[in-house]
Parts: C-alpha cells; structure tokens; sequence
C-alpha cells in the first residue's frame, strides 16, 4: 500500500514518518513513535482505553486516521509528567487507587485531563460524564471518581 | 459445635508500621506515568505477526486443512496445524482434552484450527484467507437439554450423556429436615453465562532460540506455572527449555487462569519459524476464548422453621459448560461445596451436572462455581423470609455459625465476621429507619434488599499435589541493603506485588522503598501457584511473613555478634538496632555488613502450606471448597425502578466484607468495590448470547458492562475478624464481595416493585415484561371477579324472583 510523509506533532514534538493513508493513530503512536502508554482494548471505538487529547480534545486514537490529525496537537499519557514528576491528575491516581491493573489508566486519565481543563471543579455526575466512553473492570469507577476530585480539590487549593 | 480443629492462634505482634495503613500500589507509578509495558507493549522489533484460522462450524469433522496456497505467499514464514503438539492440555490433570489447534474434529464455533505467522500483519491476514479447509458438519447442540438427550451424539468419547462431571453429595438427613420444617418452598432460577471482561486484550510473545531449542514465552497469564507446565506438554519439551514471563497484566478476573490456547499456538509458531512470534488477539477472538461463568439452571428446595433456622437445603444445579472440560468439573463441585459454611445448614442434597456443548468452553470466573447458586439460595431466603413475616436479616441472625466451627461437608471455619458485616450494613443503609418508607414518586419504585456470601482463601488442596508447599518466597540481601523479595506470585492489578512489600517491611520495620519486588520470571523466581482463588494474600503472604522472620533472626543475630551480647538482648528497630537499655546501637547497613560477613550476599527462604485439618474431607470432590480461611460478606442494594420501561437503577451499595485484617486499607476497599460491581454487571445486564454458535456479542458495545455513569456509590465497611491462620489475621477481600450482590438486587427490586424476578440478567425487558404481565393479571382477576360478582347477582335475582 502507497505510503506518504506525514508530519504529527506529539507531545510538543514534531516527527515526520512515512504511513499509508488508512493508517490510525493509534498504530502511528504504538508501533511508529513507540508510544505505548495509549493502549488497545477493543476492536474500534468500544472501550476508551486509547483516549489521547487532539487539540485538547479527548479523540479515540483506534478509529482515527492519523493523516486526518496532521497540523494538530496530539497528547498522550507520557506527555503529563514534567521532568519525571507526575501531574496532579496523576498522583492522584496513583495515591486514590484509581489504577488497579492500570490498562485503562491512560486512556482514563487524558479523559479526565480533558474535563478538568474544560471544568476544573466538577461535580461528580459532569466526571462520571466525562468518563463514560472509558471502560473500566476493575474499580467500579468509585476510586477513579475519588481520584479525579482529589485532583481538582489539589488544583484548587493552588489557587491564591 | 465447638471443633478440636481449632488452631493455635499466631499471636502476631500488632501492626503499627506498614501492615494496616493505606499504601498506593508499588506499581502504581508506572500505571499512571504509561510506562507500565504490558505484553502487547514489549519492543520485540521485528518479531513475526501471529494469526489465528478458526472454525466456522461448530461442530464437525475436519477432512483437509491445505496450507499449500498460504505458504507460497512472499512473507508467509510458518502455518502450523494440531498436528504440531505432542499432547493435549488442561488445567485439571484428569481433564485434559483440549489441544491448543483442533485435531481431528472442532467442537465450538471460533475454535483454532491453524495458525501462521508472517513478516507482518497484512501477510498473515491474506495467509489465514489462503489456507483451505474442509470439515463434514455434525449435529451440535447449544443448550444443556439437547446436549443431554438420549440420541446426542457425544462430544468426546469418554463422555456418555455428554456430562463431563455428575455430582452426588448427602450430608444429614435432608428428609427429616424438610419435616421437620415450618415452611418448605421450592424455585428454579436460571442465570446467563457472563464473561470477564479484563481491558487487555490477549497477547502472547514467544522467543524460539533454535540453536538452543529454548523458549522463552512472555504472556497474560495469572498463573504462569500452568502455563509453563502445558507449554512443555504440548510443544513435547523438557521444562528447563522453557522460560514464562509475566510483563504486567491488564486484569484476569479468572480469564487466565488456565493456560490458553493462543499462548501455546504462538509457541508453537516461533518453533515452526524458528524466532519471535507476537499474536495479538482481537476483542472478538478474547471472548472466544472465554473460559466465563456457565450458564447456569439452579432448582433449589429449602426448609426453615418459623424462627427462619434453615432445616434442609436440596440443591439441583445443571451448568453449560462448552465443549471442553477446562476447570469445569471443579466448577460444579464449587457449586456444591459452598452450599455451606455460610450458615448453619441441618442437612443438604446437592446434584450437580456439568453438560458439554458446542460453545466456547466455560471456565473460572471470580466467586467461581458459587455465585449464581448464591443467587439463588439468597433469593429463596427473601422470599421465604416474607412469607414467614420475618426481617431478612433476622432471618440470616437465625442460622450463624460459632467458629472454630465444622461444617457438615468437612469444611473448617476458623473466623467469623458475618454477624459484624451484617451489622454494619443495616447501619449504614438505615434498613429499619429507610425500609418501606423510601420516598416514591409516580412512576419510579424505590427499594432496599440485602444478601450476603462467603469466598474461599484460596484452595486449600493445589491442583497438582507435588507435595511441595503451597508457596514459597525469596528475599535476598545484599551488600547495598536493598532486600529483594522474589515471588512467583502474579500481581495482576490486585496488588499482590505492594501487599508481600508491606507485610517483609512490616516485619523488618523498614521503610517499603528498601525491598525491591521481582516477580514472575521462571528463570528467577521461585515456582508459585498463581493468582486464583483468592489465595496469595492468604497464602503467599504467610510464606512473606515466614521469609521476613527468617530474615529478621539472620540480622539480629549478626547484629548480637557484632555488638557482642546474646540474640535476645538486641532491640529490632528497623533502621537501626540497639543492645536494650543502653545506647548501644548499630545502623541498619552496618547490620548489613555484619550478617554478610564469611557469607556474602544472603538469600532466606520462606514458605507456608494449609494445616491438613483444612483441606476437607474424604469424600470424591472433597477438596474444592476446603480453604483456611472463609471471607464473609454482606450488602444492601438500594434501587430506583422505571415503571414505564422496566429500567433498574441502582442508586447505592452498602457492602460489609470480612477480610480478616486490612493488610491495605485501600487495596481490600478497592477489591471489595470491583467485585461488588462485577456483581452488579452480572446483575443488570452482562449476558453472552449466541445463535447456532455464533456468539453475538462478541464486543463492548453488545455485552454491556456498567459505565462511570450507570455505576452507584459502594460504600464499603472492612470487618477484621483477624482469622487465626492469615497473615496477620488476613484473608481474601476480592470475590467474596461478588456473590451476594445479584441476589440483593433481586431483593431490592422486590422491595420496589413486589415482582419476584429468578433469571439473570435482570434486563429493562425483564423487568417490563414482568410489571406488564402483572397489570394483565390483575385486569384478568379483575374482570373475573366482577363477571363473578355479576354471575352472582344474577343468580340471587333470578332465584329471588
């Protein structure tokens, strides 16, 4: 299949790579840039495990053609650390419980990182909104819900 | 009774350092930060894509699989067929009738029949295209009935009748206990098969070194000592050829448990190829290979006295199984076995039926054998407790068991905290305050039910009696002081791996950062039972504990030496010791230094196995169900129901879990809150379905688990009813949750609606059907009683005229 240039800005960094035109995003991120903090759960569009932002907008990587998303930021998982050091929705996360096997983890967390950049102190029906496209099987979501709250109310007692 | 079965208690020295306190996982940093590399994440660059070719019958002969076409394609490196396994497989050693590519005649629709692996993805999807196959279709049967008849053909020829398991178990006089009973009453009740669900998809790696003619396997497994067992078997090689490793695993739920067949087939590719095989499977194919809860048809019978004391428990359980054996047979003994040991029974019959079938084979799933038999005793309790006008709880109050207890069927009960469980949720729901008087608004019934359950610590007798314990760890130090503690044990997002760091640092009374966990990696780590059951908390972390005194002992000593006094004059400090009443003391590293010295780096072992008067009785089938130690739970589910379109929301659990001792407060609250829900998936809406074999719900749009949105609160209360054989009192937090949740939803529906439902899923259609074929019946009775009414009238006219 005829493969063509495509220039994707990841993570604040532009690469450049060769891909056919039906390939998705996901594949581009896993395989291409071996960024394998977005993950595969499903057949396509099933599971929310391979949430990524585009332009600060939570996409489904598994049913995205990566050359539909060229000129535009791409964020995954491993772009919310700075220097090693976990984000806030990250910590808290990690110190909630709100990973368990942690397969939906990422994809949970850039939804969530979606919301709270759009509603920094939501209420718990606008998260449990914002996370019903990612599918998780082992918390029950109360610990992820718990984690998402944590993470405002740190955000918010940042505030001066 | 009271038991001469009671063990000592260990009299564990009161946790105050890391056992008991809210620890995030040790792993967890990586699962947020997306550096967690899962099987499918391994940079194997350049290994070969694996496919798997499935049947398109369900059950058939297979005259010609001709790779021919597919080997002649540029890319095409190996097509393998059953013809390249020395052996069948299966986790029960007396049940091994499966083989990882079918030979001679597939039994399920979506079974493997070839395999290949190609330079890449396209290739070995046109080469799964190329290869021609042939198979003469046989009648099949999908369902338990037509499986059983008398002119089905068998599915495998040791099978009469197609029962792959018929079980006959009598304990007491079910008779007299049914007379002498106040009421009787009998149900059937009927639940859907169900699937684990785990996010990650099936992946397996393998790594053929020709030269060497070793393997080395990287896979989602939960239990990579079978997996290793049945890799050697089928692929015909010594076990030392063999290594298995587990990467992070994405849940198992019981999925992968037994060893699968896309894990043996990939191996088998890197042979024929001669290198690395990746085979991802697809969602679709994952639920194929299943291995989920049996559907399951219950006919149950109790009697009580007016008091609610259960007299007899008469139990018919018949559960379709698929069409190979799997952990089937132990499947239906669970069924059984865990009849008991909840409450004090008088007497129980139990028939249990495990029935082949041409779909994909059932196998363990969390709360295993037991949760839908649980449906239905607790469901029957409900109903019988209305009728004889008592509270559902007192109704449990009457049957309580006094630990050190015995149960009729040999099981042995140490510790107890179902009375507190049930305290605590009755509290903590309001039942007596809220029952009966929730707010009701047109349209929408509110209701309160409760139930409770009861789960194995793991099982007290392993699957393969080598005589070895039952698990064994290795801590090593070494001349940076850094303890490693190398464990088989499967951390697969239950947290196995942070829980053994807490109970060596709690012992040492160091700080968890000093021990480093290396875990599963059968070149490195010692051999482990797996993840199942419920039994490496219980089990693996006494062999933890054992490991860490042994350790502790080996310090103490080099530091008596050291500072030249006895052993027992040295005060264990962790970070440091210290000669005891004098300000005499030496730095943990200095400790270090001392025990290393003419040794150099040391290595201690720690083991443990069950006391034999846990592992049951004598009877066949006696060992499942026999444990150390039971977890006891109890909940109440609050539910909104939808008059006008049958939908059942829950609006909150309250669940109460015996687990013993919180090792983790966090971790056993976020076990008992992903069984609970689990439960409720089960509950409202999970079912696999199929059509001839054709599984039609083979995605997560199709079976359904509950979303963040359709997901209530759980509030969980942690009872530690410090059992006298878990480490430090522990026992299993993460399945005992599951079982008495369906049934407490059943009964909250009741509670709403007054409609007994005794099938699950308990669906929006269900539910409507059920409200609406009411409003028929009463209409009926209505226009009955008036036609009566008129009839009457009539007759008192004319014979008054």
């Amino acid at each position: 299949m005829a493969q063509r240039w495509l220039q994707l800005q990841v993570n604040g960094r532009l690469h450049t790579l060769a891909a056919h035109g039906r390939a998705l995003l996901l594949d581009v991120l896993r395989d291409g840039l071996q960024l394998t903090g977005t993950k595969q759960g499903c057949d396509g569009g099933e599971c929310g495990a391979c949430t990524v932002l585009v332009d600060g907008e939570p996409r489904l990587a598994c049913i995205t053609l990566a050359a539909s998303i060229e000129g535009r930021a791409v964020e995954t998982i491993e772009s919310l650390a700075t220097q090693g050091r976990l984000s806030a929705l990250q910590r808290a996360f990690h110190e909630k419980l709100g990973a368990q096997c942690g397969f939906c983890t990422p994809g949970m967390v850039m939804a969530a990182e979606a919301l709270l950049r759009r509603v920094p102190q939501p209420s718990e029906a606008q998260i449990r909104d914002a996370l019903a496209g990612n599918l998780c099987r082992c918390t029950g979501y109360v610990k992820i819900v718990e984690s998402v709250q944590a993470a405002a109310g740190a955000a918010q007692e940042r505030l001066p | 009774m009271k038991s001469r079965h009671a063990p000592a208690p260990r009299d564990p020295a009161p946790p105050t350092h890391s056992i008991g306190l809210p620890r995030p996982l040790v792993d967890g940093l990586d699962k947020v930060s997306g550096r967690a590399l899962y099987t499918a994440d391994l940079p194997f660059a350049g290994a070969l894509v694996g496919r798997i070719g499935r049947s398109t019958v369900a059950h058939g002969l297979i005259r010609r699989i001709d790779a021919t076409r597919a080997l002649a394609l540029p890319g095409v490196r190996a097509v393998i067929t059953g013809a390249d396994f020395s052996a069948p497989y299966g986790v029960i050693p007396i049940a091994e009738n499966e083989w990882p590519l079918a030979r001679e005649r597939v039994r399920y629709r979506g079974e493997p029949l070839f395999a290949v692996a190609a330079d890449d993805a396209r290739t070995a999807q046109a080469a799964l295209a190329a290869v021609e196959v042939e198979i003469d279709p046989l009648p099949a049967y999908f369902d338990t009935e037509s499986a059983r008849s008398p002119d089905a053909l068998q599915l495998h020829d040791d099978k009469p009748g197609n029962l792959e398991r018929r079980v006959e178990q009598d304990f007491g006089d079910v008779e007299a206990g049914f007379a002498a009973a106040d009421l009787v009453l009998e149900r059937n009740y009927d639940c859907a098969e169900v699937a684990h669900g785990q996010i990650e998809l099936n992946a397996t790696v393998a790594q053929w070194d020709a030269e060497r003619e070793q393997l080395t396997v990287h896979s989602v497994t939960q239990v990579p000592y079978y997996l290793h067992l049945m890799l050697a078997q089928t692929l015909g090689l010594d076990g030392a050829a063999v290594r298995v490793v587990k990467p992070f695993v994405g849940g198992g739920f019981g999925h992968r448990v037994e060893p699968l067949n896309f894990e043996m087939v990939t191996a088998a590719l890197a042979r024929a190829a001669g290198g690395t095989v990746k085979l991802e499977l697809t969602r679709e194919e994952t639920f194929l290979t299943h291995r989920g809860r049996p559907a399951t048809q219950t006919r149950l019978k109790i009697g009580l006295k007016t008091n609610g004391e259960i007299t007899a428990v008469d139990a018919e359980v018949v559960q379709r199984g698929g069409a190979y054996a799997g952990y089937g047979l132990v499947t239906i003994l669970y069924a059984g076995a865990l009849l008991h040991a909840l409450y004090r029974v008088g007497a129980v019959r139990y028939r249990g039926y495990r029935v082949y079938t041409n779909l994909p084979p059932c196998g363990a799933m969390r709360g295993h054998g037991a949760v839908n038999v649980r449906f239905a005793f607790e469901s029957l309790l409900d109903e019988m407790a209305g009728q004889l006008g008592l509270d559902p709880f007192a109704l449990r109050r009457a049957n309580l068991i006094t630990p050190p207890y015995r149960t009729l069927n040999d099981l042995q009960v140490n510790s107890y905290g179902l009375p507190q469980c049930l305290d605590a949720v009755e509290k903590a729901s309001g039942w007596h305050e809220r029952r009966g008087r929730l707010p009701q608004t047109p349209g929408l019934r509110r209701g309160l039910g409760m139930a409770c359950s009861h789960y194995v610590s793991g099982s007290a007798k392993p699957v393969h009696w080598s005589g070895e314990p039952h698990a064994v760890v290795l801590l090593k130090l070494d001349f940076d002081g850094g303890i490693t503690l190398l464990t088989g044990a499967a951390d697969i997002g239950q947290g196995s791996s942070t829980l053994l760091t807490q109970v060596v640092a709690e012992v040492l009374l160091l700080p968890m950062p000093r021990i480093r966990v290396v875990a599963t990696d059968s070149a490195l780590t010692p051999k482990d039972n797996g993840s199942y059951s419920s039994r490496v908390s219980f089990m693996v972390g006494n062999a933890a504990l054992r490991a860490a005194e042994a350790l502790k002992r080996v310090l103490v000593e080099a530091a008596a030496r050291r500072l030249e006094v006895a052993a027992d004059e040295i005060e264990w400090l962790g970070e440091s010791c210290a000669v005891a009443g004098s300000d005499r003391r030496l730095l943990f590293a200095d400790v270090v230094q001392a025990a290393l010295v003419d040794t150099g780096t040391l290595t201690v072992k720690g083991t443990w196995s069950t006391p034999p008067e846990t592992q049951g009785g004598k009877f066949r089938g006696a060992a499942v169900g026999s444990t150390a130690g039971f977890s006891y739970s109890a909940q109440v589910v609050e539910v909104e129901v939808e008059e006008d379109t049958g939908a059942v929301r829950v609006l909150q659990v309250w669940s109460a879990h015996d687990c013993g001792r919180a090792l983790n407060p966090l971790a056993v609250q976020g076990q008992v809150q992903g069984a609970v829900w689990m439960g409720l998936g089960q509950a409202l809406g999970e079912e696999t379905q199929y059509h001839e074999g054709l599984p039609l719900r083979a995605n997560f749009i199709d079976y359904r688990i509950p979303t963040s949105v359709e997901s209530p609160p759980i509030a969980v209360t942690l009872v530690e009813s410090i059992d006298p054989l878990g480490p430090f009192g522990a026992k299993e937090a993460s399945e005992g949750g599951l079982h008495s949740v369906p049934p407490a939803l059943a009964a909250a529906l009741h509670d709403a609606t007054g409609l007994r439902l005794h099938a699950l899923p308990i669906t929006p259609d269900r539910v409507l059907e059920a409200l609406q074929q009411r409003q028929r019946d009463e209409r009926l009775a209505a226009a009955r009683a008036q036609r009566a009414a008129l009839a009457a009238a009539a007759a008192a006219s004319s014979s008054g005229g």
